[in-house]
């Protein structure tokens, strides 16, 4: 028999915490801070709404691109948030989550040979996806030294003349990295003089904790050079819902509209429904959720400092990025080695890229009695590795 | 700041100062600071403990009591309200806009000390005119908090 599989899709690696996953996941009493999701319930009237268009009988496709009421309120938000101004029905599609909205972008952006810029560590699927779409990543190793913030040096150098598009994604997953405006004005100079495309992953924009997150879409000369990425699932915990969408030029989205169409027809009904009272009304659970984030992330660099365990402070997302180099061990070996002499599961750095090597991604999606136990946990455990 | 710290121990009186100048990024003689003042303002009125009493063996009954009354001259409702609070077994008072004047939360161990309580002591006040006691057969929430409610986590022990 013939190989029934692409040679593309089986020389893309697994995720690297599918094993981590499998192992982690057997033992019992484990606790993990390991989640990338929200530990809070979708706020209630929001889940509401989504009940009361189930028993009104929404339940047929709505457009390709989705609800038009959801596409309006947005734009409004993007510009009350943001100050940016899109076009509600050229300009924007919702989408199965960010996810599929990085997906249809890349491929709806690239050709064969194309080069896409990531900086690492990032996000599982951006590499994935961008060979996929037929074109070749191009990785750039953020520094702890730079705070894992991307640097217009770093930028420059990964340029070629095949340079299509950079990823830009900030607040970041898993090191928490922020981008400021200082930073991206950097950025943006060098993306309008070499004629590069960016896709800004702005899934995490409202846990930011360090003033309001700036998209660089909002940069004179980027609009029409941006598309953004966003969705439901980190602002208003709505994960299970499966809800994003994209903003760009119009003439980029209707390209992703087509790709859409043909895959996926249009994101689920009642999550488009629900989705419009998140954004009309849930701007105030979005900022208790986020006090809540901040407060967590405050008590874990404390336990850091305390138990001497160098981390830069992250200002975005709900994951912290500790360094681990000092105990000689690559970031699987410990985060193995945590797991079974404290029964406590976090991911490894690597998971995200090698430049991960001699990181951990610990979430803070979790409540602070929880956080409590682990830092006791991961103290016990690096005081016996420094003991030797 | 004063905001921040209440917003923080609300849900959770068992303040530890440390964890709350570190969550807060405020320093602990600051936080001590201002829970003493808190506390001598009556801005904060005391810390108490959630329980769920049906999950225990003693029985506790509670019961809202609906209490229409006479306003005196120049006091208004203010004393008849303190008659009613005073009693320890009132766990508390409000005064209510609508259909009767005072709404009153009580605690007995039985009906039959409720209900004396109620035409007892209650009743014979001279400025009330009419009670109606309500008994509570199960409380879902209080104070904010689902009783009994599981807190497991169901999500995926590891996600990217």
């Amino acid at each position: 028999m013939r190989d029934p599989l692409s040679k593309t899709i089986v020389n893309i690696k697994p995720s690297g915490i599918r094993k981590f996953f499998d192992i982690a996941s057997e033992r019992k009493d484990t606790i993990s801070l390991g989640v990338g999701e929200p530990d809070f319930d979708t706020p209630w009237h929001i889940r509401d709404e989504g009940i009361y268009s189930l028993e009104k009988g929404r339940t047929f496709y709505t457009s390709n691109s989705g609800l038009i009421e959801l596409r309006t309120e947005i734009c409004e938000y993007y510009r009350r948030r943001f100050n940016i101004s899109y076009d509600r029905k050229s300009e924007t599609i919702i989408t199965v989550g960010g996810s599929e909205a990085i997906d249809i972008a890349l491929r709806a952006m690239v050709d064969p040979m194309d080069e896409v810029i990531i900086p690492q560590p990032s996000y599982v699927s951006y590499e994935p996806c961008a060979i996929l779409a037929g074109a070749k990543p191009v990785i750039i190793e953020l520094k702890n030294e730079d705070d894992f913030r991307l640097t217009a040096k770093e930028l420059e150098e990964a340029i070629t003349d095949r340079t299509k598009i950079l990823v830009l994604p900030f607040p970041n997953n898993p090191t928490g990295a922020i981008m400021e405006k200082e930073d991206l004005l950097e950025i943006a100079k060098i993306c309008i003089e070499k004629d590069i495309f960016v896709l800004s992953d702005e899934i995490y924009a409202e846990l930011s904790y360090k003033g309001d997150h700036v998209s660089i879409a909002s940069i004179p000369g980027m609009k029409e050079r941006t598309i953004v990425i966003n969705g439901f699932s980190k602002a208003y915990a709505m994960t299970g819902w499966r809800l994003g969408y994209a903003l760009g030029p119009a003439k980029i989205i209707e390209q992703m509209t087509k790709i859409h169409q043909f895959a996926i027809m249009c994101a689920p009904t009642t999550s488009q429904y629900a989705a419009v009272e998140a954004l009309r009304n849930g701007d105030e659970d979005v900022k208790k959720m986020r006090t809540s984030y901040d407060q967590r992330r405050k008590f874990l660099m404390n336990a850091f400092k305390e138990m001497g365990l160098p981390c830069f402070e992250p200002f975005g997302a709900f994951y912290v990025f500790p360094d681990i180099r000092e105990f000689k061990m690559t970031s699987e070996e410990f985060a193995f080695a945590l797991l079974d002499a404290q029964n406590l599961a976090v991911v490894p750095g690597t998971a995200f890229g090698d430049s991960g090597e001699g990181f951990l991604r610990i979430s803070y999606a979790y409540s602070l009695e929880k956080l409590k136990i682990a830092m006791e946990r991961i103290a016990l455990f690096i005081e016996e590795l420094r003991r030797g | 700041m004063r905001e921040e710290i209440l917003n923080f121990i609300e849900k959770n009186s068992r303040v530890d100062l440390k964890e709350v100048a570190v969550c807060l990024g405020m320093s602990e003689i600051d936080v001590a600071n201002e829970l003493a003042a808190m506390e001598s303002e009556g801005i904060i009125c005391g810390y108490h403990t959630l329980i769920d009493w049906d999950k225990v063996t003693e029985e506790r009954i509670h019961a809202l009591i609906e209490v229409r009354v006479t306003p005196q001259r120049g006091k208004g409702f203010d004393e008849i309200a303190e008659r009613i609070y005073k009693y320890p077994e009132v766990q508390s008072t409000y005064l209510i806009s609508g259909g009767y004047d005072l709404l009153v939360f009580m605690e007995g161990k039985t009906l039959k000390e409720i209900s004396t309580f109620v035409s007892q002591k209650l009743s014979t006040l001279e400025s009330v005119i009419s009670t109606t006691t309500h008994f509570v057969l199960r409380k879902y929430k209080d104070h904010g908090t689902v009783l009994g409610a599981r807190n497991e986590d169901e999500r995926m022990i590891m996600t990217p």
